[in-house]
């Protein structure tokens, strides 16, 4: 076991465990301490090797563990350092620390759309909740952005490039949940761009899960594209048996009609089980599944600006007895 | 005249082959290596001479060889950087060039010294023709028994293989190069697991710039105390440095560590003084350390001369020093604008970045674009405090050393030149003209200060 201090807030955590993951179990522990926890755009908990490489999770250490008290000269991305005994580490109350980490989101928007208007994505798109935590107010580039054309890799699946912001998980998704990767990184620089071997379509039965680890709108689904913001579709639990998969998976509902499956994610944006596409694209009929009851949306709030999961239980209530009182309105205090 | 040690013997005839070679004393570190020397007894008289990376970063070589892991059973390899990129640096080529078998040399006796089972010496695309040369220096070896199983009968196998590069800046970066020198995409490697623990193929291994394991051979034979005598403090022995820019006598040289910087730069058996003009500015180890003005080359900002070494160059920090680096020297005279030279650093640096991080990836591509505009005149007054704070951003958060490398030129070229590009900005015809500066010479109007 190893002792840890984030933001002066003391937790003992097992050796091998990161400083992110530290911070999040601290973030579990009590909410109210949810601050302390860095934001991650290329970590994935649930994928090997991910994470280093979009730099939003730099924290500073100050004092390297109880043997070697040293602080390290550079910040450090929390996702792929190791905790030590007695280790001492700065996020939110590092005033320059938090200066770089709005650099690192300019950095990351400067070649981005901000097409949001028209983005599959908007409304659970990690890059937004990251420029509106942790963003500068204006931007201060003034130069052509970058941008490629839109291509298809495959029957289900679109790549936007230009809204990508290379933080690898889909080539890990396809190293590690798929067999063959038929896709990667091309290029070098800021013109690197993920693509597939010559038009080569990604097609396996678990390449669907690309389009959730992407923390951008860069890989959508083809089968939603356009179909509804989803602040305006409802979230089910729902689950069906599956001979590929789990089949536990959230269901996006507006009024009778299932707009799109995803895996179900957890506080942190990520989902806890990948998913088949046979569940995620084939199986959009309501009748297929068992539903469990809606979806707990905990980290996206827009998506709960719609009350969804009031209104749902009402529904559920009004059917059950119809005369029992209305549930409490929603109060985002509980969040 | 210095001391010459890895030069000694470059301008006999015949010294690219390997008879030529062996009678002028070639081959002797690897007789008395593994014939009179236990490898821990290698690795301490290394640690004994003081030698430093010559790579650029200036690392004790004789402490990176004592962190290399040991597990039995795992064999470990020595890996050549001769992937030498950095803009100014020219040295290794001359070397490989020139005396081959001083290279094949030193990586045998540093392969025995670590317990390596092969070498690798991973080259540059750009050095085609050099390749060639190392290739038929190994055969000549492996024909002589210098190389593969059994040499000189000691029991010690080794093998050794060249690579070539595809033209990757980023490849020198060490990490970068072993997942190269493995087939993927040369992009660095999270640290740690350092090398040392975790390198070619998960194997321990140590990867050395050409120039320190051709250092490896005098060190072996003349015995490490004696190679300490040359130089001053930690700084010891002899390093190679390839001159360049608006001087006399453009060239490789080895000079002794410890001469003054004076001495190097005007005397006539190195750089023989500024072409015409008078010195503005120099870079003294490769575009990647800070720029300083001429006078602070000379002396230290205390007044001290200062002396051509790690200690001695770096004095004062970033504020008023600069880095021995990889030895790639140039220098400005003040017919020279540094905002172009330093478009054309940011130029370099945005075209090589491997976009694995994101400061690196979109940083050096916007300060191109920046110093672009301020170079051709349409500057603006915010955009030099806005490239001081994108440099500063950039260093120090990246995942190797090529955002520090991409952010240090600029950084230095805005703290001692600000007024350049203040005059850049005010006064946008003249600039318009790319040679602006020949014809009418900068006048500083007062000392650029920025903290």
């Amino acid at each position: 076991m190893a002792k840890v201090t984030i933001d002066n807030i003391e937790i003992e955590v097992p050796d091998g465990t990161t400083i992110l993951q530290a911070a999040r179990m601290i973030g579990e522990r009590n909410k109210a301490d949810r601050h302390v926890v860095p934001p991650t755009m290329c970590y994935y908990s649930k994928l090997k090797t991910s994470g280093g490489y979009c730099r939003t999770c730099i924290v500073k250490v100050t004092k390297g563990s109880e043997k070697d008290p040293r602080p390290m000269p550079k910040p450090v991305a929390s996702c792929r350092t190791n905790v030590m005994d007695g280790m001492v580490v700065e996020n939110t109350i590092n005033a320059d620390l938090i200066e770089s980490r709005k650099s690192v989101t300019e950095f990351l928007l400067i070649n981005h759309p901000l097409d949001c208007p028209i983005c599959d994505q908007a409304g659970e798109c990690h890059l937004q909740d990251l420029s509106y935590e942790n963003g500068k107010e204006a931007s201060r580039y003034q130069f052509e952005r970058r941008t490629f054309d839109p291509i298809d890799i495959g029957e289900t699946i679109k790549l936007h490039m230009t809204r990508c912001i290379l933080c690898y998980r889909c080539v890990k998704v396809a190293e590690q949940i798929t067999d063959g990767r038929v896709h990667g990184v091309i290029n070098r620089g800021d013109v690197s761009e993920i693509s597939t071997y010559i038009q080569e379509a990604i097609d396996n039965d678990f390449s669907g899960n690309v389009i959730d680890v992407c923390p951008v709108g860069a890989l959508t689904d083809k089968t939603f594209r356009f179909a509804s913001r989803v602040w305006f579709t409802q979230p089910l639990d729902a689950h069906r048996d599956c001979p590929k998969c789990s089949g536990k998976t959230v269901l996006w509902m507006k009024g009778e009609e299932v707009l799109r499956v995803t895996g179900r994610k957890d506080q942190w944006g990520e989902v806890e089980e990948f998913i088949c596409n046979t569940c995620r694209f084939e199986t959009k009929d309501k009748a297929a599944w068992t539903i469990e009851g809606p979806r707990k949306i905990d980290r996206h709030s827009v998506i709960s600006q719609g009350h969804y999961e009031r209104k749902l239980q009402q529904k559920l209530l009004d059917k059950a007895a119809p005369d029992a009182p209305s549930i409490e309105p929603f109060n985002i205090a509980d969040r | 005249m210095g001391r010459k040690l890895l030069f000694e013997h470059i301008t006999k005839p015949g010294i690219q082959g390997l008879e030529g070679y062996r009678a002028n004393g070639g081959y002797r570190s690897v007789e008395k290596a593994l014939k009179t020397m236990s490898p821990e007894a290698v690795v301490e008289e290394v640690k004994k001479s003081g030698l430093r990376g010559r790579g650029g970063a200036g690392f004790p070589t004789g402490m990176k060889w004592s962190f290399l892991a040991k597990p039995p059973g795992v064999p470990r390899h020595i890996v050549c950087n001769a992937d030498e990129s950095e803009p100014g640096t020219f040295k290794d080529r001359y070397l490989m060039e020139r005396i081959p078998h001083l290279l094949v040399e030193g990586m045998i006796t540093s392969g025995f010294a670590l317990g390596a089972e092969s070498g690798y010496i991973y080259i540059r695309g750009e050095y085609f023709y050099v390749h060639r040369i190392l290739e038929r220096a190994i055969a000549e070896a492996y024909a002589a028994g210098w190389l593969g199983k059994n040499i000189l009968g000691s029991g010690f196998d080794f093998d050794l293989h060249m690579h070539i590069g595809a033209g990757a800046y980023i490849c020198g970066e060490e990490t970068a190069l072993l997942e190269s020198l493995e087939g993927k995409r040369g992009n660095p490697r999270i640290k740690p697991p350092f090398p040392a623990v975790k390198g070619l193929y998960d194997r321990p291994t140590v990867v050395n710039n050409v120039e320190t394991i051709a250092a490896v051979v005098p060190i072996v034979n003349d015995g490490g105390e004696e190679y300490a005598k040359i130089g001053v403090g930690k700084s010891t022995g002899t390093k190679l440095i390839s001159a360049g820019g608006n001087i006399k006598r453009p060239g490789v040289y080895e000079i002794e560590l410890g001469i003054t910087c004076d001495e190097f730069l005007n005397s006539d058996e190195y750089c023989g003084g500024i072409e015409g003009r008078a010195l503005k500015a120099v870079v003294p180890g490769g575009s990647s350390v800070p720029i300083i003005p001429g006078e602070l080359f000379l002396k230290t900002a205390a007044g001290e001369t200062r002396l051509m070494t790690y200690e001695s160059l770096s004095d004062g920090g970033f504020a008023t020093g600069s880095m021995l680096g990889s030895g790639g020297f140039y220098a400005y005279n003040d017919a020279q604008c540094i905002v172009r030279s330093t478009w054309n650093h940011a130029r370099f640096y945005h075209h090589e970045s491997c976009g694995q991080c994101s400061p690196c990836r979109e940083g050096t591509g916007w300060m191109e674009k920046l110093l672009h505009r301020i170079e051709n005149g349409h500057g603006h007054m915010e955009d030099i405090d806005l490239l001081w704070d994108i440099q500063r951003r950039i260093e120090g958060n990246t995942i190797c050393p090529l955002g520090d490398a991409a952010a240090w030129p600029v950084a230095s070229a805005i703290r001692h030149f600000r007024d350049e590009f203040e005059y850049h900005v005010k006064y946008p015809t003249k600039v318009k003209d790319p040679d602006h500066f020949a014809k009418e010479p900068f006048k500083r109007e007062l000392k650029a200060s920025y903290a």
